[in-house]
């Protein structure tokens, strides 16, 4: 009678672990992977390939996104101030072509090319790493911090408080998050939401 | 014959009216008491752009249902502002796609300072659903593309 009951309580206890969302993705303070993926230029690139890295600036991005093109100028601008302190941008494009054309392999290397970018903009193919970092969506976020072999997550979130108009944000996030990293000291919010575009997964 | 001129202007701008509604600016104050509203049993909150291709696809389904059920009130929550400060392209929207649904746009500013207030699993991500029953006070939230029959289902599970 009391193995039946312990059975019973065991098979709601699963019952209810099986309907409880899984924890997605990074929080701050996770050790994230690294990742190999293929660039614009039809290169390979990985993590491991910048010896001289102190972080890395890893953004979640796509080509058709509003909010994307809100940024486009910020990201480049990231990435012209930080990759000289060894802090470059990687932008990965995890959204399923099949679903928003605009971003077809062929669409990025346009988009790289017209928008000028001087860092990776990579095809998250299988949407493996975008579902390991937990990105939801565009663009999203993860500031990196090397400490001796492991990338510490030290920010999740958007890059700065105004989307629509740059000449009114007030909070850059990514940025203090950067020179606080660089400095040594704590990031001052290393979470942030905002609205965005969600990435479009793949229909399994 | 100037009164017959009047009313017929008057019956001109009540059925314009009539067509098409008039998309309210709201603060978060407001969206927080639509949610929290007693006045229907079930409340669904679809939060939306009209940049937003996978927000449009699933509107159809969120205006069945607002007309079919009587139980069920659709609102559907604009997030246009954050990007436009133009409300212009939602009115245009709701003409075009002749929206029944009560349509208001959220004119907040830093995203970041209330998501959290409207769902804590929400990253901001569109489009989201969210699906309160005022009787029974569960909520569910979505942070994606709706199908057919999950708007039911998520009536039932706030039962």
């Amino acid at each position: 009678m009391t193995t039946i009951r312990t059975l019973m309580i065991l098979m709601c206890a699963a019952l209810i672990f099986a309907g409880s969302p899984v924890k997605n993705g990074y929080e701050v303070g996770d050790n994230a992977t690294g990742f190999k993926l293929k660039n614009v230029d039809g290169k390979m690139v990985s993590l491991d390939d910048y010896k001289q890295a102190k972080g890395f600036i890893v953004i979640f991005d796509c080509n058709t996104c509003p909010y994307s093109r809100a940024y486009n100028g910020r990201i480049i601008a990231l990435n012209k101030k930080y990759a000289p302190q060894n802090f470059p941008v990687i932008a990965i494009n995890a959204n399923d072509p099949a679903t928003s054309s605009g971003d077809s392999f062929e669409e990025m290397v346009k988009c790289a090319k017209r928008k000028g970018y001087d860092f990776p903009y990579l095809v998250d193919e299988t949407q493996a790493v975008a579902k390991a970092y937990g990105a939801s969506n565009t663009p999203h976020v993860f500031v990196l911090n090397r400490s001796g072999n492991d990338l510490k997550v030290a920010y999740i979130g958007t890059i700065d408080d105004n989307a629509r108009d740059e000449s009114e944000v007030t909070r850059k996030y990514v940025e203090s998050a950067v020179d606080a990293l660089l400095a040594g000291k704590s990031v001052p919010t290393p979470k942030t939401k905002a609205v965005g575009c969600g990435i479009k997964w793949k229909n399994v | 014959m100037i009164r017959k001129l009047l009313s017929v202007l008057f019956v001109c701008v009540c059925t314009n009216g009539l067509m098409a509604q008039n998309a309210e600016l709201i603060t978060l104050e407001k969206l927080q008491s639509i949610i929290n509203s007693k006045d229907n049993p079930v409340q669904i909150i679809n939060f939306w752009a009209t940049w937003c291709a996978p927000c449009v696809k699933e509107m159809p389904m969120l205006e069945k249902l607002n007309l079919e059920r009587k139980d069920v009130k659709v609102t559907l929550v604009s997030m246009d502002i954050d990007l436009d400060p133009n409300p212009e392209k939602v009115h245009k929207f709701i003409v075009r796609k002749n929206i029944q649904s009560r349509v208001v746009i959220l004119d907040e500013r830093d995203p970041n300072s209330w998501i959290n207030k409207i769902d804590k699993s929400w990253s901001g991500a569109l489009p989201a659903t969210l699906v309160v029953n005022s009787a029974t006070g569960k909520r569910k939230f979505v942070e994606r593309q709706l199908q057919e029959g999950d708007l039911e289902k998520l009536i039932e599970a706030v039962k």
